[in-house]
């Protein structure tokens, strides 16, 4: 198994608070490497970390072979290591199409290529019939798509999802973890942060748990929920795996 | 000679109304006194200034209040290479627009490089148009306050751009400019570096997310927004044949120049041109009324500063109505309509 991913004793503080604490692992391709935890976790930071939003205050984050922390955002982006928001940002006056667009011209100059694999991307993420619509009065469903459509169309070798599911229903939120699915399927390597245990336990290759900043455990999603320290900081007594 | 062919299939309708908006506006001339082909000049030579500053603050969402810096520039780049060095117009208006760029691109990284947005990046506009204004009013070399007169020479002169008989060759030439400016702003649009401007108009950090660099684009939507301005203040000079710091830097330029796409529609092709032809025959129409007015309203005759005020109503009631332009106007009307 080939590491994609390395992140690598990483900290960060803001002022007395430690968010994120010598934290490190390894992502492999084509894998999905799910993080759970509480909310205040610090998970939100870690992956703002490895895009490169923050500066972590020590600590080593190796992508495909290059050392990303002290890159900015939109390099890292361009190496492929693509982020998703937990409060979703759309182009609000721009329409679904044009939104998309965006990210497929960052590997393709020609319009009509991007304008292809735009639509291909809209496809993919049930998408379509939205395409001429402002992406101002969607819902948070299709939002949620929406970003997760446009990090895509840039051809990404890792996705950094963050609580994709969050807020939808039960019904939008199967469809969404079919999508996901088909994108790993693709290739692409993902870190995902979800809430949604049933979905989380159900996609992820590995789990890993954070609490209080650091990385209490990590391993494959059935050893997880029987580990004392991770059922006793988050899942509690009762928790079991969902059926598939 | 590919990628024009897919601009031209993928744009074909806005090129469409480009072909009938010039085919129109160019035998205009044949209908229009003097007085009025040369406030149709003046509209265009306008229009052209408002397409730059678009393209700036409508496609980037970087709001400039100080556009008058790029037009006075290109204006005294015209001026002070015609009348000290005899460089003709021709090249004087590229190496203006160079000079507009160039200047962009200063501007840009000083600000953007440390991050000023909105209000204060448009007060640092505002701040620079009025340090050029100062700036030029006490260099003697460049005629200080009193300005530069360009000479009057005798008969038609296609080097320095005089024409003695008519006032139509220019309206022609500067049609033929805003035709060019045009095409280049819906290629922009079309394209990568349009795609991305949009993306950072809209949110920096979702750009920055997708690979984009904010302040690169922001880099190039400035120069290339100060070029087409200070084209159009080039022209200014040839049309006009006199300017000063103030005619051509003072903060009333920077108004006209970003009232016209505001009105028109911010961001889009057509808007700027729309805002400028609305906007001119706004303020002739309040002008003509004050100055020979209808029977019943006959004491507002000769009232000096009536027609401005009228002028500023009508723009208040105009931006309440439509803050989002002329075009995002009837855009709404129709979509109201389909539903």
């Amino acid at each position: 198994m080939t590491t994609i991913l390395n992140v690598d004793d990483v900290s960060k503080s803001f002022g007395g608070l430690k968010a994120v604490r010598e934290v490190g692992f390894d992502l492999h391709e084509g894998e999905i490497l799910g993080f759970i935890g509480p909310n205040g976790a610090g998970k939100t930071t870690l992956f703002n970390i490895v895009a490169g939003a923050i500066p972590a205050d020590s600590g080593f984050v190796t992508f495909d072979g290059q050392r990303t922390e002290a890159m900015r955002p939109h390099e890292i982006a361009r190496l492929g290591l693509v982020r998703t928001f937990q409060v979703v940002k759309p182009f609000s006056g721009l329409t679904v199409h044009e939104n998309v667009l965006v990210g497929a011209f960052l590997n393709r100059r020609d319009p009509t290529e991007a304008n292809a694999r735009s639509r291909e991307m809209m496809r993919i993420t049930g998408l379509t019939p939205y395409a001429d619509r402002a992406a101002q009065g969607l819902t948070l469903a299709i939002r949620k798509r929406l970003e997760l459509a446009r990090a895509l169309a840039t051809d990404p070798k890792v996705l950094l999802l963050d609580e994709v599911l969050a807020g939808l229903t039960p019904t939008e939120g199967a469809e969404m973890i079919e999508v996901v699915r088909s994108i790993r399927d693709g290739g692409v390597s993902m870190l995902i942060i979800e809430h949604v245990m049933a979905a989380i336990m159900a996609l992820s290759d590995r789990i890993a748990v954070i609490h209080h900043g650091e990385m209490l455990a990590i391993g494959k999603p059935a050893e997880i929920v029987k580990d004392p320290r991770v059922v006793e900081a988050y899942l509690g007594e009762e928790f079991q795996i969902a059926p598939d | 000679m590919n990628r024009l062919s897919t601009l031209v299939k993928s744009s074909s309708s806005d090129l469409l109304v480009l072909l009938g908006v010039v085919a129109i506006l160019s035998i205009l001339p044949v209908a229009l006194n003097p007085f009025l082909l040369s406030v149709a000049t003046g509209v265009l030579i306008f229009a052209l200034a408002a397409i730059g500053w678009n393209v700036l603050s409508g496609f980037a969402g970087q709001f400039s209040f100080g556009h008058a810096a790029f037009f006075g520039l290109g204006a005294y780049t015209v001026a002070i290479l015609l009348t000290k060095y005899s460089v003709s117009p021709w090249l004087g208006l590229v190496v203006g627009g160079l000079v507009g760029a160039a200047f962009g691109l200063v501007v840009g990284w000083v600000s953007f490089r440390f991050g000023l947005k909105g209000a204060y990046f448009a007060l640092a506009t505002f701040a620079v148009a009025e340090m050029l204004r100062i700036t030029f009013n006490n260099l003697d070399y460049l005629g200080a306050g009193i300005g530069i007169t360009i000479p009057l020479v005798y008969g038609d002169d296609w080097v320095r751009m005089q024409f003695s008989n008519t006032r139509e060759i220019h309206y022609w030439l500067i049609l033929g400019l805003l035709a060019v400016a045009v095409v280049a702003t819906i290629a922009i649009k079309r394209s990568r570096i349009g795609s991305y401007m949009f993306a950072v108009r809209e949110d920096e950090d979702a750009a920055a997310a997708l690979g984009i660099n904010p302040l690169k684009t922001k880099l190039v939507a400035m120069s290339i927004s100060g070029f087409i301005t200070a084209v159009a203040g080039g022209y200014f000079t040839l049309f006009f044949l006199f300017i000063d710091p103030d005619v051509v830097f003072g903060a009333v330029v920077s108004v006209a120049i970003l009232l016209r796409p505001i009105v028109g529609g911010m961001g889009t092709i057509w808007g700027p041109v729309i805002g400028a032809a609305v906007l001119s025959l706004l303020g002739e129409l309040t002008r003509s009324l004050v100055r020979d007015p209808p029977a019943f309203l006959s004491f507002i005759e000769g009232a000096n500063g009536l027609d401005q005020v009228l002028f500023g109503l009508i723009l208040v009631v105009m931006i309440i109505r439509a803050p989002d332009g002329i075009l995002g106007w009837f855009r709404r009307r129709r979509k109201q309509a389909q539903t």
